[in-house]
């Protein structure tokens, strides 16, 4: 029964990464249709901007939840102001000036922290499910996802906000003809974004070796998750996250991470090819 | 006022003239040529750049003692970025356009397999310094790493002796990692252990909740990794916070080489088992001789790790078999190099298998503690046993393969 137990926190902590790395591109790519393929390099830099600030003295939560967001969030605004803006609604174009961002991001963190691994340890003590050891940082993660799908939920269905948001999104001339500069919420959720971003490498820093190449392990997830849940952001991404996240602990438990890996991937193109326009494309319709 | 055309060409001629003049005149005595390839930038310049800089005090100490057959040693070095398609286009530079007497370089395997052609062809003497999988078998080259059956027999029994039977082996997912996970059943059946179960991960793996679970699961009393990397680095973080430290011991080949006793921390790092032929702590004259001259020429030495040291050791053995040669002649030095010779490196005494051009080599049973590798134990002179077993270059000097060790 413990065992049971145990891979049950497993799954859920699965979903749970998948939520935390996929939160940030759901916005920018699944709101905005920016296919921003240096979302890994801005959870690398949300990452380093972590373990910086706790090796300068800041408290390990402050640093995870509000340094590393900060410092990516304002890496994006940057970034927006000086490439995206004008790119919106040129998806191809957008993949490609993020990408070379990713390579300009992988080079400038390589020149500052060298191509070593860094990393800090995780704050939280593990502690024992029966006659099994448990990693307590795990269940942190599995709170921070669910609050974050709270908050988001909260901001984008209850405040006038996250209204002009998603009003923006869908017709920018309407929203401008209403008196809101798209331009400006075009920025503000670009900057949120990129700060989700950052929360996610904040995150992770304590659970992984850190170098300047991370992202690349995180980037295929993030696309593939966000992709399947489809049209719908928050729903989207807590069904495919939930989905998939279930496919591959199962498969890493059953069989091998190898075999892990490869039953997501075949989940997700399976996924793809009976619904195309992804989960929310059929259940949950209309959702947020 | 000059225009911007005229200065540019005004400050072209000015370079091209400073190139000429800094053309130094004839010596007295030729430079013997030294050729060195190794990734300085790129995703490998942390094995790179410390290897570098070992070369580069083995050439100042043998300059500093009067070169070879009275010849100073001239280094010729290319930095292959961390690519491999750099290593074909500076291997044959070396050979064809330096015409360089000797090669040292390559990182990883398939670095080395992108060169070792040429040189053999060009008949440009090559060593390979670095800890890999074995079982390479060609005349043309000298190899003065470990291989894992060196490292497998030493760290494998001596954790069954410490702590119990029952081993569960982590592995990384490609050549290196598979054939280790081997060589590691192999031995841990000759010390009366028994495998319970091996698990092989993708070099891109990072989260090993469902492993660690697994591991527990199966109750070892050992856990022995052969994961390699910085997302594999990940485990040792998840296995500490999970708790598991003090419950189940755990032994490597990997962990250390790229430093990580120094990244991990000491709480999640103390009581690793691992077995190189390097380790700062080691008390030997040679070892102080070599800290103080890297002391001396860089400062800081928290850079140096295993693979420096390979290259360095390599590098003395070279000359070592020039000496003995008294000739750059090809064939001459590679007679001297296998007729038993050896040298007293920071690492123990380093000779040469005839059979294998590998290395002979002192390997040290090691433990981290304090994010240091404190020496446990020294074993003199290991054969590569592996390559030994697939490999005569004796019997077979034609021998041109890298062969896959079957055990």
């Amino acid at each position: 029964m413990d065992l049971a137990t145990v891979l049950i926190v497993e799954i859920f902590y699965s979903i749970a990464v998948l939520v935390v790395i996929s939160a940030g591109l759901a916005v920018v790519f699944g709101m905005m249709r920016v296919i921003n393929l240096a979302h890994g390099e801005f959870m690398m830099a949300g990452g380093y901007a972590t373990i910086v600030a706790v090796n300068a003295g800041i408290n390990i939560y402050v640093a995870m939840l509000i340094v590393a967001p900060l410092v990516v969030g304002l890496i994006g605004l940057v970034v927006e102001r000086l490439v995206i803006r004008h790119l919106y609604g040129r998806l191809v174009d957008t993949m490609l000036a993020s990408w070379g961002l990713s390579l300009v991001m992988i080079g400038l963190a390589t020149m500052i922290f060298g191509n070593t691994t860094t990393g800090i340890s995780p704050p939280i003590a593990g502690f024992a499910i029966g006659g099994y050891q448990v990693n307590g940082y795990n269940f942190f993660i599995i709170v921070v996802a669910a609050l974050l799908l709270v908050a988001m939920y909260a901001l984008l269905a209850g405040t006038r906000a996250g209204l002009v948001a998603r009003g923006t999104m869908q017709r920018a001339d309407m929203a401008a003809a209403l008196g809101y500069s798209p331009d400006r919420v075009y920025m503000v959720t670009f900057f949120c974004g990129s700060a989700l971003s950052g929360l996610a490498g904040g995150l992770l820093a304590p659970l992984v070796g850190l170098v300047p190449t991370t992202g690349g392990t995180y980037i295929a997830k993030a696309f593939i998750t966000v992709i399947s849940g489809g049209a719908s952001i928050i729903v989207g991404l807590l069904s495919s996250a939930t989905l998939f996240g279930l496919v591959s602990q199962l498969f890493t438990f059953a069989a091998s991470p190898v075999v892990g890996e490869v039953a997501l991937l075949v989940a997700a193109v399976v996924l793809l090819r009976l619904l195309p326009q992804g989960i929310t494309g059929r259940f949950f319709r209309g959702r947020l | 006022m000059t225009s911007r055309r005229e200065f540019l060409a005004g400050s072209a001629a000015l370079a091209a003239s400073g190139l000429f003049a800094a053309v130094p005149g004839a010596r007295a005595a030729d430079p013997i040529k030294f050729g060195s390839i190794l990734d300085m930038s790129g995703i490998f310049d942390a094995y790179g750049k410390p290897m570098d800089m070992a070369m580069r005090l083995a050439i100042d100490e043998i300059n500093a003692a009067g070169g070879l057959l009275d010849r100073p040693v001239e280094v010729t070095a290319y930095d292959t970025q961390s690519d491999m398609a750099l290593y074909t286009q500076f291997g044959q530079q070396l050979a064809r356009r330096d015409k360089v007497d000797v090669v040292h370089g390559g990182i990883l395997s398939a670095s080395r397999e992108a060169i070792r052609q040429t040189l053999r062809k060009s008949e440009v003497l090559y060593f390979y310094n670095v800890l890999y999988e074995g079982g390479v078998c060609d005349r043309n080259l000298f190899v003065t790493g470990v291989t894992p059956a060196q490292q497998v027999e030493i760290v494998v029994p001596a954790a069954i002796k410490k702590w119990g039977p029952k081993i569960y082996i982590l592995a990384a997912d490609y050549n290196y990692g598979q054939i280790t996970a081997r060589w590691m059943q192999k031995y841990a059946a000759e010390a009366g252990g028994e495998v319970v179960r091996t698990d092989f991960f993708p070099l891109d793996v990072a989260d090993f909740g469902s492993t660690i679970a697994k591991i527990q699961s199966a109750a070892p009393d050992i856990v022995v990794s052969a994961l390699v990397g910085g997302a594999h680095l990940s485990f040792y973080r998840q296995w500490a916070a999970a708790g598991m430290k003090p419950k189940i011991p755990m032994a490597s080949t990997t962990l250390g080489v790229g430093n990580e006793h120094k990244v991990l921390t000491a709480e999640e790092g103390d009581g690793i088992l691992v077995a190189y032929n390097y380790s700062p702590e080691i008390a030997s004259p040679a070892n102080e001789r070599f800290l103080k001259g890297w002391t001396d020429k860089y400062g800081d030495t928290s850079l140096i790790h295993e693979i420096a040291v390979s290259n360095y050791q390599g590098v003395h053995v070279w000359a070592e078999g020039v000496r003995k040669a008294g000739t750059l002649d090809r064939d001459a030095v590679i007679a001297a190099l296998t007729q038993g010779l050896s040298i007293d490196g920071p690492g123990g005494m380093v000779a040469i298998d005839p059979k294998t051009h590998h290395a002979v080599l002192d390997v040290h049973l090691m433990e981290f503690a304090g994010q240091k590798l404190k020496v446990l134990e020294s074993f003199a002179q290991r054969q590569p046993v592996d390559t030994q077993g697939v490999c005569d270059l004796v019997a077979n000097p034609d021998d041109n393969t890298q062969y896959e060790i079957k055990i």
